[in-house]
């Protein structure tokens, strides 16, 4: 039986997997990297579909919205092409290919049998008061630490980056 | 009412095409982005345990998930754009050697 909710889920789970699809088989990395953002858009509608409504936008804000997007500014800077032909054998590619896809369906096949006792949650939206005072009372001490891992991968990044000076 | 074992699945596929892409992808920006996916099935997982479970710190965990990824975004992408402008390529079949 098709309720609203499965059926949302259907249509949210077929944009990620046609998402995902499309990363892998498209040649330019710039269409990899939109169909990476059309995946985490429709994975935040996941989220919201579960009650995860801060998660959600914090996915769309900050990982569609600010790493995608630095992602796809370096693609643009350094001129990113299409990939060429490899030179991996033949044989590595008809038959890597599918014995990864026959895997992938066999551990989905598992993980449904062995989850499908799990049963349903009900479906009600998680406030943000209650995520956040776990944020901030519980969880304050890894959150100041990100707070100190963000300085460090910006001052990482900056030094990385930087044009050798000559003088 | 969707149940739990839909979103265990779907997380379950979701990270077996970002290894897929990781292992068959030449582009060194297009196996960054496989990590990202990896990263997001990964989410997806926390998610749905933590609705399962009537608990928050799967949420929690989920925020501190994306900050990392945010800065690990921003340091592979600058070591990246250094192996192109010292190497020249982004095909990882050319960038085999630690000495050019």
């Amino acid at each position: 039986m098709i309720t609203p909710q499965i059926a949302m889920f259907l249509i949210l789970a077929a944009v990620v997997v046609a998402g995902a699809l499309s990363l892998i088989v498209q040649r330019h990395p710039i269409h990899s990297a939109l169909s990476l953002i059309v995946v985490m858009v429709a994975l935040a509608g996941l989220y919201l579909l579960q009650g995860a409504e801060f998660v959600a936008a914090v996915q769309i804000i900050v990982y569609a919205g600010a790493i995608m997007v630095l992602f796809i500014f370096v693609i643009m800077l350094l001129n990113a092409g299409e990939e060429e032909r490899s030179n991996v054998s033949r044989l590595a590619r008809f038959v890597g290919v599918p014995l990864g896809i026959a895997f992938l369906v066999e551990v989905a096949y598992w993980i449904g049998r062995a989850t499908a006792h799990l049963g349903t949650p009900p479906e009600e939206m998680v406030s943000t008061r209650e995520l956040s005072s776990l944020l901030f009372r519980e969880f304050v001490f890894p959150f100041e630490l990100t707070s100190f891992l963000i300085l460090i991968a910006l001052l990482g990044a900056l030094v990385l980056a930087r044009r050798e000076e000559s003088d | 009412m969707v149940p739990t074992s839909y979103y265990l699945v779907l997380s379950a596929v979701l990270f077996g095409l970002g290894v897929i892409a990781f292992i068959f992808k030449r582009n060194i920006l297009t196996i960054f982005m496989s990590i990202e996916l990896m990263l997001n099935a990964v989410n997806l997982a926390f998610v749905s345990f933590s609705r399962l479970l009537g608990q928050l710190q799967g949420q929690v965990f989920v925020f501190f998930v994306i900050v990392v990824a945010a800065a690990e975004a921003a340091v592979g992408l600058a070591i990246i754009i250094l192996i192109h402008r010292n190497r020249g390529t982004l095909n990882v079949e050319n960038v085999d050697s630690l000495k050019d």
